[in-house]
């Protein structure tokens, strides 16, 4: 399945990209998908520790399962205001 | 007129306050964010807010049906939030909350930019003349000297 990855601020200043698509197996979990980018992207492992993720504008959990063309959003600590 | 704006130009406070205009309301409380030009003692050049467009906005309108659910008084709600290249002493928020009467509209508002620091998914980067860094205020820049 497909999955489009959208990335913002810091993370997406490190790896020159604000968008990234993926194709991983069904079934997979945002967890899985967070392991996937690590690997095939060493250099967002320095923003993952605090990231929160959101799938189709919802945050959601780790567990969360994903689906054939969700928008997974990578959401580092916001600071808005 | 939109309630809940994330938008590229420069805000006008007026202009915000005028979006609740309504012969019911006799209170407006206004609260502007704006860009400070130095953080504990470094001086910061400008800010660069990004925000997810799409769910920024959606996030800014949750903001408001859970201030109204919290003080029913509150007739309407207003944010407005700046993305781009922002100098110092400009607006990088305005929030604007009315009522009939003025009682709640204080503590309504209050709420209003507490939580939009807290989950709308904005980011702001200060440029100094030696660099910058993305700042978040749930996260020190220390505590991601180990980030794994």
């Amino acid at each position: 399945m497909e999955i489009r990855v959208r990335l913002f601020a810091a993370p997406r200043e490190a790896l020159g990209k604000s968008e990234i698509e993926v194709s991983l197996p069904d079934g997979v979990t945002v967890a899985d998908l967070i392991e996937h980018l690590k690997t095939a992207h060493p250099i967002l492992r320095a923003y993952t520790r605090f990231l929160s993720v959101a799938v189709n504008r919802a945050y959601v959990g780790w567990e969360t399962e994903l689906h054939d063309g969700d928008e997974v959003a990578c959401l580092p600590p916001v600071g808005g205001g | 007129m939109k309630l809940y704006e994330i938008t590229p130009d420069p805000i006008s406070t007026d202009d915000v306050v005028a979006r609740l205009a309504n012969p019911a309301v006799g209170a407006i409380a206004t609260f502007v964010g704006v860009v400070r030009g130095e953080t504990d003692g470094k001086e910061t050049l400008y800010l660069e807010y990004e925000a997810y467009p799409e769910m920024a906005e959606a996030t800014l309108a949750r903001i408001g049906d859970e201030i109204h659910e919290r003080w029913p008084s509150i007739r309407e709600v207003a944010i407005v939030h700046r993305v781009g290249r922002l100098e110092i002493g400009e607006a990088a928020t305005v929030i604007a909350v009315s009522a009939a009467h003025r009682s709640e509209v204080f503590d309504a508002l209050r709420y209003a930019i507490d939580r939009l620091k807290e989950i709308a998914p904005i980011w702001k980067k200060e440029v100094w003349a030696d660099g910058g860094e993305w700042k978040s205020e749930a996260i020190k820049a220390s505590d991601t000297d180990f980030a794994n």
